[in-house]
């Protein structure tokens, strides 16, 4: 299945103007333990699926909100000349085909 | 019992105020009535150019919903981030259209003007000293980033807010401001816990956006001293442990700790439970005092000015090497400023957007080798002045009408231009040039505040 058909919201959006940040929620308890426990979402897979290094990704699992959040710093300066999002809101979208199994 | 209760008017001043669910969340008797009204996240032009990202008309009207129901219920108005980016013209900007709202709905409003625009010389002072320091990630900077910079605002915490509560304010109008600090500094004033208050600003400063349910509404939160009650009001709408829990995720880069003048506010073991259908209740929060207490700068530069040119193809034949047709077109442009402006790089560029391609997502674009029918091209000539950038626009159109493909025996017109005249002049572009705090020597030397009469006195 699909991350996207599991999560009830997938977003990314500015967290100031250097980092951008992605939330993953999930509509109930089974949804949000069966994406963990399957260990699609990780520090990897997010560092190869957004080209930046490990380092560079923080990566949290918050139970309270059956959510995950990853942050990175932007690629490009909100705003600077070559930037194309300037909410950052449109950059989640290769999260949705991650596989869960 | 010691209890606070506010009312959030809006998640943004100007996007609009519910006006039936303001005049209803009257009934909970709130203590004040706060409106966050700015934010980066539009961008640097806001900050650097001194304008607002809404229209006037637009701020008015949700301004008059506030202050005529403070003054009805006869409790402070706070308005934080004022105009957008809170400089002091953004902040003058707000003052006008409150004096206009207080003239026409005959009120009198005993008006707290607190100002974070940033002196470039006292910040120079600042970060000799070494009181000036990096966030991650933060742009490398030297001294000359204060005076390159148009403008610099300090984003303030609660005491100023609650300086000028003290003092007797019915309106407070701030400048730059931590969102959450609009709505802690009351509830902390008084004495009700750090954690549990400043949770509960993060939650609300985006109005009922924490909700689940439609848009409108007004979201409402009494603070205790175990406790935070949310509660939305307007139809439809919900608080649920998840929509609230989720909330405090938003737009920040750590899930649990986020950073405030005087702290660290910490959600690590806070608990969401539902009270009711559309309540919830959060305990468990904490915030973490910091030894030194700092000012998150925003300074915003001029990069230069901008003509853009939009235009579209639907030649296979360039599709199908569209990143070499570009490229080739570039070259040639860049060439030609050279040769005629006497340009070249750095004092101007010419960026490309190719959209169907890759242009929201840039390099992180996982199918950017999948080449649509058609793309749309939006080519930005950036210079030192307008009429530089404009002249490079110019000189871009005809390398992109003539520049063809091979497979064609003669001339063909490659890029279908939406335009007549190509090019459309922008103006100035600025860029954010700090992700830095400050370490005032004092908690509120960063900010200044006035008292005015807006309005007549009442007899």
């Amino acid at each position: 299945m699909k991350l996207a058909e599991l999560a009830s919201l997938i977003r990314s959006k500015n967290a100031g103007p250097f980092v951008l940040t992605f939330d993953i929620v999930f509509p109930d308890d089974e949804s949000y333990l069966r994406a963990k426990e399957s260990g699609a979402l990780t520090i990897a897979r997010f560092a190869e699926l957004f080209r930046c290094e490990e380092k560079h990704v923080l990566f949290f699992e918050c139970d309270n909100a059956r959510a995950f959040k990853f942050s990175i710093p932007r690629p490009i300066v909100q705003g600077n000349l070559g930037d194309g999002d300037m909410h950052g809101g449109q950059q989640f979208i290769p999260l949705m085909d991650i596989e869960i199994r | 019992m010691n209890e606070i209760r506010y009312v959030a008017a809006t998640g943004a001043l100007g996007v609009g105020v519910d006006a039936e669910a303001l005049e209803q969340s009257l009934d909970l008797r709130p203590h004040f009535i706060a409106a966050d009204a700015g934010t980066t996240d539009a961008g640097p032009f806001a900050l650097g150019s001194g304008s607002a990202a809404f229209p006037r008309e637009a701020v008015k009207r949700d301004l008059a919903r506030v202050l005529v129901a403070t003054r009805k219920a006869n409790i402070p108005a706070l308005i934080g981030s004022a105009g957008t980016a809170g400089g002091d013209p953004h902040v003058d900007w707000v003052l006008d259209i409150a004096r206009e709202i207080a003239e026409e709905n005959h009120l009198s409003l005993r008006t707290a003007v607190i100002r974070s625009e940033q002196n470039r010389d006292y910040l120079l002072g600042l970060y000799r000293e070494g009181r000036v320091r990096a966030l991650d990630p933060a742009p490398e900077i030297d001294e000359t980033v204060f005076s390159r910079s148009a403008r610099i605002v300090g984003m303030m915490g609660v005491e100023p807010l609650q300086a000028a509560l003290d003092a007797g304010a019915d309106f407070v109008l701030a400048g730059r401001c931590s969102d959450p600090a609009l709505f802690a500094a009351l509830p902390t004033l008084r004495g009700l816990p750090p954690g549990l208050a400043w949770h509960a600003g993060k939650v609300t400063e985006c109005g009922t956006m924490a909700c689940e349910g439609p848009r409108g509404g007004v979201i409402t939160a009494t603070v205790r001293e175990h406790e935070v009650i949310l509660r939305p009001v307007g139809e439809g709408l919900r608080c649920t442990p998840q929509s609230i829990a989720a909330h405090s995720l938003y737009e920040n880069a750590h899930p649990y700790l986020h950073k405030e003048c005087s702290g660290i506010l910490d959600l690590t073991h806070s608990k969401y439970t539902a009270i009711d259908d559309v309540s919830v209740r959060i305990t468990d929060s904490g915030f973490i005092p910091s030894s030194d207490y700092t000012v998150k700068l925003e300074g915003a530069e001029l990069v230069g000015y901008q003509s853009i040119m939009i235009g579209g193809i639907r030649d296979p034949f360039i599709l199908r090497r569209l990143d070499q047709w570009v490229a080739e077109v570039r070259a040639y442009i860049y060439g030609a400023v050279a040769r005629i402006l006497k340009l070249n790089p750095p004092d101007w560029s010419l960026t490309v957007h190719v959209y169907g391609r890759n242009a929201v997502m840039g390099a992180m674009e996982p199918n950017a080798s999948e080449m649509p029918h058609e793309v749309g091209i939006v080519v930005e000539a950036t210079a030192a002045t307008q009429e530089l950038a404009t002249k490079a626009a110019q000189l871009a159109r005809q390398p992109f009408l003539h520049h063809g493909a091979p497979e064609w025996t003669s001339g063909t017109t490659s890029f279908a231009c939406l335009h007549n005249p190509a090019h459309i002049d922008r103006g100035a572009v600025y860029r954010f040039n700090l992700n830095h705090v400050a370490v005032p020597r004092t908690k509120m030397e960063m900010f200044r505040t006035e008292f005015v009469q807006l309005g007549a006195r009442p007899l």
